[in-house]
């Protein structure tokens, strides 16, 4: 145990010198690029009194790294700004002010998580089942119509864009058969039944995708799993096939599964922001796109490294579970 | 459930180590053998014609892609192409746009250039990168390899389209669009093939003949390349066809969102943001970058798994997409010299496969 010990801390070092050189990366790209940082920061509809201001606040006569001091030093106690006339406290983990709403970075992306974690969360839930699912049964019915028709509908799944199975979910469901009215978010705790009825073609778009990935993934490892001494030994024993793909098997190829859940999240994310933007949910993703489009650079940064965030503390929790899942799981 | 068994314990059917004439073969009688597989190189083949005879196509035709034409809409009904089916008709083939009146047929075509070249000249990028670094850190001493992955792990932690969407923000307008995407794609999505790259030459340079290279006083840089890069070939063109489709659907993504390539440049992604709201008055100006995205991206993947199926046939029993199989395990029979380092490019190509869903994650995002 104390290998696995060890392992999990030299992950978790690992994961915060990852964190730390993509904010680095990430920092310097959007502060070092070349014209005027503070035009660019402030974004092109700012007056040249703001533009000024931002430039006070940014320190811009400060050297880079101390800078770049500042902004972690903000992350972690947090910092204050003057706004001219008042001084704001940004508290920790701050991320700075967004020059174009006079908001904080960090209460904009808190107002606009629950939206992206109630897609993706849901999504996921469909897609793990789908994939899951359809992997397995293609698996079991190697070589027969079913598996044919599977691996059909995976490939077209694959190959087909988020927004373009989006927008043709919505234009045939709500346009054409009227089924559902046009998908507006509703909070959670404002009305739990609309909440799904609402989410149910984002659901639906951003999962049919990445489950056709799970799908494969799950066919390929249950195959693998089915061809291993363990399981000709259940077969010599008369144990029902039923048991040996659905109990024995399945927990076999389950472990790359859950790695590569854990793995996608980035991926993820990428395709909310797209499901996001299709449907107007007012997530992070269509938060972003807008920012990206009006270059609030503030913001950017700021999502990119809360999502950077979660991409890095996903992937080392694959890390880790996979370990636990599969112990003959070399560990480094 | 037996032919999985058999087909799971098949001893490898490996490729050659060094590919020769008779390594190239081998792969072409076993892409041949699989029907869906060689369909799917016909569309890429009529699509890379489509692509370069873009400018024929539309002289013969004779449209271009970013002409106005507002004789042709019906500015009364909101600018809906005037005539039947969203105006197709012998001068414009597939209608026109609504709003502009621009020709379909040309911005299908030219999209297609678009998409295809960035796609390419992206996964070339990713190639190069990928492989540079995955070499260099497998032959560079312990803190050079130490330094190089920790570099290779925050690149794959990096979420493309996140990133990708960023970036593009604070470029200038002024900086051609397809060629930044390119780059963007190109110097973020590299980290997986680097990785399998290392892997793959760290089991290589164990292996006899590198180190009898090594022995006679080769230098680092000539074992890589005479030595090294054709063991490595096969993971490599694995990759390489896989990472296509998935660039070919960032771009989509990247210009749907408005932030990849700009009108009046037409790609397929960004011909899909305004066309949701016409479909009814002209559903073919949804309908046709749909398609194009869809069949080519299908095509690509059924090629990429054919190529994989060809490089690997032991990975590719696991993973095939199903078609060929009992023609290609007839065209592999006799073909059982299973090489040194077989298993081990095995290993390596069924690593790569295993990035497929992993890098065709970011691809459906």
């Amino acid at each position: 145990m104390s290998g696995f010990g060890g392992f999990v801390l030299r992950r978790a070092v690992g994961t915060v010198v990852t964190l730390l050189a993509i904010s680095v990366i990430v920092y310097v790209v959007f502060y070092a690029t070349p014209g005027n940082v503070a035009q660019i920061t402030c974004g092109p509809r700012c007056s040249p009194e703001q533009v000024h201001q931002v430039a006070q606040q940014l320190r811009l006569d400060d050297p880079l790294y101390v800078r770049y001091w500042q902004f972690l030093v903000g992350l972690v106690a947090g910092q204050d700004y003057s706004t001219g006339t008042s001084v704001e406290h940004c508290s920790a983990p701050c991320l700075g002010l967004s020059y174009q709403s006079d908001q904080q970075v960090m209460s904009i992306i808190l107002t606009k998580l629950p939206v992206s974690l109630s897609l993706v969360l849901g999504a996921m839930v469909l897609w793990l089942v789908l994939g899951v699912g359809t992997g397995v049964l293609s698996a079991w019915r190697r070589g027969r119509f079913t598996e044919r028709l599977l691996t059909a509908l995976t490939l077209a799944g694959w190959a087909t864009p988020v927004f373009v199975i989006g927008l043709v979910l919505m234009i045939v469901v709500c346009g054409e058969l009227q089924l559902l009215p046009f998908p507006q978010y509703v909070n959670f705790t404002d009305d739990p039944e609309q909440w799904a009825w609402n989410l149910l073609l984002p659901w639906l778009s951003l999962a049919l995708i990445e489950a056709a990935a799970f799908a494969r993934m799950t066919r390929a490892s249950m195959l693998e799993t089915l061809a291993e001494d363990h399981i000709r030994t259940f077969r010599a024993y008369g144990v029902a096939e039923r048991t040996i793909v659905g109990r024995h098997a399945l927990r076999g190829a389950l472990a790359p599964v859950i790695a590569l859940n854990a793995n996608n999240v980035g991926s993820a994310i990428g395709g909310a922001v797209l499901t996001e933007t299709l449907f107007g949910l007012p997530g992070i993703g269509q938060e972003l796109v807008h920012a990206v489009d009006v270059v609030d650079l503030p913001v950017v940064v700021g999502m990119v490294l809360v999502i950077g965030f979660f991409v890095v503390l996903a992937n080392a929790l694959a890390d880790v579970l996979y370990a636990l899942a599969d112990r003959r799981v070399v560990l480094t | 459930m037996s032919e999985a068994l058999v087909a799971a314990e098949t001893p490898g059917t490996g490729i050659e180590p060094v590919p020769g004439v008779s390594g190239a073969r081998q792969f072409w009688r076993r892409l041949r053998a699989q029907r869906a597989a060689l369909v799917a190189a016909a569309v890429v083949a009529l699509l890379i014609l489509v692509a370069l005879g873009a400018p024929l196509l539309t002289a013969i035709e004779g449209q271009d892609p970013t002409t106005y034409h507002p004789s042709l809409i019906d500015s009364a009904r909101g600018g809906v192409p005037i005539g039947s089916f969203g105006g197709i008709g012998g001068h414009h083939w597939l209608g026109v746009e609504p709003q502009t009146g621009r020709d379909l047929f040309a911005r299908l075509v030219y999209g297609a250039r678009v998409s295809l070249g960035v796609a390419f000249a992206a996964t070339v990028i990713q190639l190069l990168v990928g492989v540079v670094m995955g070499i260099a850190s497998a032959l560079g001493s312990g803190w050079v390899d130490q330094l190089l992955s920790r570099i290779t792990d925050i690149f794959v932690a990096m979420p493309l389209m996140i990133m990708a969407l960023a970036l593009l923000a604070i470029v200038p307008s002024s900086f051609p669009r397809p060629v930044l995407v390119t780059l963007v794609i190109g110097f973020i999505a590299w980290g997986n093939i680097a990785k399998i790259v290392r892997a793959q030459t760290l089991t290589l340079k164990g292996l006899d003949y590198v180190s009898a290279a090594r022995l006679s006083g080769w230098g680092t840089w000539r074992i890589a390349r005479r030595e090294l890069l054709p063991g490595l070939a096969a993971p490599i063109i694995t990759y390489a066809a896989i990472l296509m489709p998935v660039n070919i659907s960032i771009e989509a993504a990247l210009s749907f969102l408005g932030v990849g390539v700009k009108p009046p440049t037409p790609s397929w992604g960004q011909m899909l943001t305004a066309a949701d709201v016409w479909y009814q008055a002209a559903p073919q100006y949804l309908l046709l970058p749909a398609g194009s995205l869809f069949v080519t991206v299908l095509a690509l993947t059924v090629l990429g798994d054919g190529v994989r199926t060809a490089l690997d046939p032991r990975a590719a029993s696991r993973l095939s997409i199903g078609t060929g199989r009992k023609r290609e395990a007839k065209a592999a029979k006799g073909e059982t010299e299973a090489g040194k380092s077989a298993s081990a490019v095995g290993k390596a190509a069924t690593e790569a496969g295993n990035g497929t869903t992993e890098a065709g994650k970011e691809g459906s995002a």
